[in-house]
């Protein structure tokens, strides 16, 4: 079982909108939905979900104002500034990472500890295999943990079912979920698009891809806006030997397609589903799996 | 003031926003900063230019274990609420990437054992543009994970007695809650697609979970589209600013040229998009 995970430095580069149509066309495969700050692949997938399952993903800190004595112990070795000050003392639940120091040094065992909801899990079945993927609680952070326990969940109904291919629709940025997204992946496709700000999160992304020694390929979509910045990508690709495997026109179609959530493949005009097969082709090379 | 710029997700137009606001009252002769807290991919620079003056790293402290003194007793690594710390019959394994900084394993170590070193983490660096406002970012180390040190070490350092229009990173998580936390108002960036909407609900019960009072920006809005607006008005959210959607908005854009750079229209529009904020100032319930 090989793993694509579909990255973009930043959001709305049509990540997401890219990696529906790569399920259409590489069908079966498992899905799993790690951009768990902002999951949308189930907009246009629309799973049935079989079973969910809550995630306790960090744990706070809570003190108890019968036994606080108001001595500051906490409030002074709290490295989060999660401690507010005053009769009671109290955690700003925000900003407290859980880190336990607080209940170490408080004298009164005043200060005690409970999970928050932090995440839904979901397992479901579109139309192109089974997709994984959670919801994250508001303000619940931590999601590198909701990540990886995605992840693993689709490795394990890939396994279960017999399905070559796992693709990863991972978060934006470059931060914890990303990194969590990445570890352990086969190939790394990069969606970017031609704007200096695409270019310059490209960078950032490439750097990230190369920390971790993933074989990497790019796709550009809205290719057409900016031809210069356009060049500008695939030279840059060119440098650090990365095949830019698709170039994807940009299309007042898929926009469409997108709001009456739609999958792209059928959906979309042939000047940019004819890049997606293209991509397609390629993965499929790279990862050298038997898709049917 | 601050006002906070944020988005369910990426690629709504956030920075489009934070950017142009704060050009417009800065050329309205309003004392104005542009912070960029949207750590993981900073891109406000691209659009001001700002020449940085300072610079200057973000550290956290992260143990060393002085393997004379350890006796493997393994109580640091029970105490690590995240795993950072691995104790084998030969040594005590500290996983950088995993630690937060808490202090903890300093501190319950029984035999002193553990010291602590400084980590950098991020950059924070700061400047005027050519035309002189106010420019703050903060860079996130390439493979670090955690960003909320950073954006709150720059929170720590805005100034209160001018405009300040941070741009948050995007989504719900940590950063921007870290960031949109203790705003004056935000102002919440959608665009007319579902998964906009989908978005746009998260980061409102973000911002009222936090106190802010926030207000919608429709990015890229398409003439009759009713989506986003229907959407407002269940929720009782006010649309302060309607960016139609066009070709040339997005061409402008993404070549790094600023909508209050095209016309006194624009600069008069986010003028506007001010005055509509200021009453809101205060109103927050934290
Ligand atoms: S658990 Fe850690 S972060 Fe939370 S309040 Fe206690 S010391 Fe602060
Ligand atoms: S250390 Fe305990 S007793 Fe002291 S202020 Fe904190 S919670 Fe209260
Ligand atoms: S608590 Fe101190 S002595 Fe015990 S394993 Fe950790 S570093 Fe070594
Ligand atoms: S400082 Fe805190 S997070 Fe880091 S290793 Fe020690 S206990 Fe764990």
């Amino acid at each position: 079982m090989k793993q694509l995970v579909v990255l973009s430095g930043k959001g709305g580069t049509g990540k997401t909108t890219v990696t529906a149509s790569l399920a259409q066309l590489l069908k079966p495969v498992v899905l799993a939905d790690c951009d768990v700050e902002a999951p949308n692949l189930h907009l246009l997938l629309s799973p049935q979900t079989d079973d969910s399952f809550p995630l306790k993903v960090s744990r706070k800190a809570r003190i108890d104002p019968d036994l606080c004595t108001a001595c500051g112990a906490c409030a002074e070795s709290c490295r989060f500034g999660a401690i507010t000050t005053g009769d009671p003392y109290r955690v700003d639940a925000f900003r407290c990472e859980g880190c336990g120091v607080c209940g170490f040094v408080c004298p009164e065992e005043a200060v005690d500890f409970f999970e928050t909801d932090g995440a839904q899990v979901y397992r479901g079945m579109t139309p192109y295999g089974p997709m994984v993927g959670a919801e994250l609680a508001v303000g619940e952070e931590a999601s590198g943990k909701v990540v990886t326990r995605v992840r693993m969940e689709a490795q394990l109904t890939a396994h279960e079912a017999g399905l070559p291919l796992v693709i990863v629709d991972g978060s934006p940025g470059t931060g914890c979920p990303v990194i969590a997204s990445l570890s352990g992946a086969d190939l790394t496709l990069i969606i970017t698009e031609p704007s200096l700000s695409g270019l310059h999160d490209l960078e950032r992304i490439l750097q990230v891809a190369e920390h971790f020694g993933i074989p990497t390929i790019a796709g550009i979509n809205k290719c057409d806006i900016v031809p210069e910045l356009a060049d500008r990508i695939r030279k840059r690709c060119g440098e650090l030997g990365i095949e830019v495997a698709a170039e994807i026109p940009f299309s007042g179609e898929v926009v469409e397609a997108l709001r009456g959530r739609r999958p792209p493949v059928g959906n979309v005009p042939p000047e940019v589903e004819e890049p997606l097969r293209r991509l397609a082709l390629v993965i499929e090379e790279r990862t050298a799996v038997a898709t049917g | 003031m601050v006002i906070a710029v944020a988005a369910g997700k990426g690629g709504t137009g956030k920075t489009l926003v934070a950017v142009n606001l704060a050009l417009a009252l800065h050329r309205a002769g309003l004392e104005t900063a542009l912070t960029d807290a949207d750590v993981e991919e900073p891109n406000g620079h691209l659009f001001v230019k700002p020449a940085i003056s300072e610079r200057e790293d973000v550290t956290i402290s992260i143990p060393r274990i002085d393997e004379e003194l350890c006796d493997r007793c393994g109580e640091c690594s029970s105490f690590c609420a995240y795993g950072a710390l691995a104790t084998t019959p030969a040594r005590v394994l500290l996983f950088d990437e995993l630690c937060h900084g808490c202090g903890g394993c300093t501190m319950i170590c029984p035999l002193k054992a553990i010291s602590e070193e400084e980590r950098v983490i991020g950059t924070i660096e700061r400047g005027r543009t050519p035309e002189g406002m106010g420019f703050t970012h903060g860079v996130l180390e390439i493979g670090e994970p955690k960003a909320s040190p950073i954006i709150a070490a720059m929170k720590e350092r805005l100034d209160p007695g001018v405009v300040n229009v941070v741009d948050c990173g995007p989504g719900t998580g940590c950063a921007a809650m870290t960031t949109v936390q203790g705003s004056d108002v935000c102002l919440m960036v959608t665009e007319p697609t579902p998964f906009g909407l989908h978005d746009l609900l998260m980061a409102v019960k973000m911002a009222e979970e936090l106190g802010v009072p926030s207000l919608v920006v429709a990015n890229k809005d398409i003439p009759g589209d009713t989506e986003v607006k229907r959407f407002c008005a269940e929720h009782g959210l006010e649309i302060a600013l309607s960016i139609p959607f066009s070709m040339e908005t997005a061409r402008l854009t993404s070549s790094g040229i600023n909508l209050v750079d095209t016309g006194e229209e624009w600069q008069r529009t986010f003028y506007s998009l001010y005055e509509r904020i200021t009453p809101m100032v205060g109103r927050g319930s934290v």
